[in-house]
């Protein structure tokens, strides 16, 4: 194994790890926000789940492009080949 | 370890290579046409319960296109419907030993997001015609050309990625628990890759609509097929 590889499969931990953080942080605030706005008004809850949906999706898909990052780094390496 | 980014090839036709979740999204193709056949069939004015079942499908799917996209959902359903009832056969369809989903790959998920890019231009030509889509791109001011075209590819790509990203994890991720950990230990994580991949066809379904009413609604503002409904 050459450095090369070993560096990339570091930086893919590395790429997942620090790519969690900041997207939970944000899915926290969001959920907790959704909670407030359903108990202050549960007659919109049905608009607010909705919207909530859509926007953690939103926020996941920043997750989600670390952990493809780091499949390209682990499988599709382009230094590698 | 297999890598997840490219898929298996099965057979060749000629000198095309066909892979496996070509032929599993023939099989669900497949399937999903002969239901709607057979169930075409014998539609009543009392349904069965199988009618019960679809027909609750569809107004779910009419009422999100009215609650979302404020307009009448009939020249939308066709094209959600399909996107929202595919996407969703196809994530559950892990549930058959066996099988991966076709949306655990890379080439299924940019066609499906593909679509959507071609639909919202369709959608939002027809609405306002193809000057009154191409001046959407200029709006607020024509400073901002650059970054609209710039945000219709890539929010393509992001649809692409969060499906290719969601599917694909879950699958890898079972596969990893059984791997170390034995037969039984992967239920729970099962479960929860079948919830993901409901939601995740329902945001695909939701952004689709999204996406056209944005370009629908911006290419016609006051087109009578566009007035606001009250919810």
């Amino acid at each position: 194994m050459n450095w090369i590889a070993a560096v990339s499969i570091a930086s893919a931990a590395l790429a997942v790890a620090f790519g969690a953080i900041g997207p939970a942080l944000g899915e926290g605030r969001a959920v907790a926000a959704a909670m407030d706005a359903i108990a202050r008004q549960p007659e919109a809850a049905n608009t607010i789940s909705r919207t909530l949906f859509v926007g953690l999706a939103m926020i996941e898909t920043m997750a989600i492009y670390c952990l493809v990052i780091a499949l390209l780094l682990l499988f599709a390496n382009p230094l590698l080949k | 370890m297999i890598s997840p980014l490219d898929s298996p090839v099965l057979f060749h036709v000629g000198p095309i290579p066909i892979s496996e979740p070509v032929v599993i999204t023939w099989a669900i193709l497949a399937a999903l046409t002969a239901g709607g056949l057979a169930l075409r069939r014998r539609l009543e004015l009392v349904p069965s319960s199988t009618q019960a079942a679809c027909e609750l499908v569809v107004e779910a799917v009419d009422s999100q296109i009215r609650d979302t996209m404020r307009v009448d959902p009939a020249p939308y359903r066709a094209f959600i419907g399909t996107l929202f009832v595919f996407i969703f056969v196809a994530n559950w369809s892990s549930l058959i030993p066996g099988v991966t989903p076709p949306t655990a790959r890379l080439e299924t998920d940019a066609a499906l997001a593909l679509i959507v890019f071609f639909a919202v231009i369709w959608f939002g030509v027809r609405a306002g015609g193809l000057k009154g889509y191409l001046a959407t791109f200029a709006t607020p001011n024509p400073l901002m050309i650059p970054l609209n075209f710039v945000e219709s590819l890539t929010r393509t790509f992001s649809l692409l990625i969060r499906l290719f990203g969601n599917v694909m994890s879950g699958v890898f991720v079972i596969g990893l628990v059984l791997s170390l950990a034995g037969l039984v230990a992967p239920i729970p994580l099962m479960a929860l890759d079948l919830l993901t991949g409901a939601v995740q066809a329902y945001i695909f379904a939701v952004l689709a609509m999204v996406f056209v009413a944005g370009a629908v609604a911006e290419a016609a503002p006051e087109s009578p097929s566009n007035e606001r409904t009250p919810p």
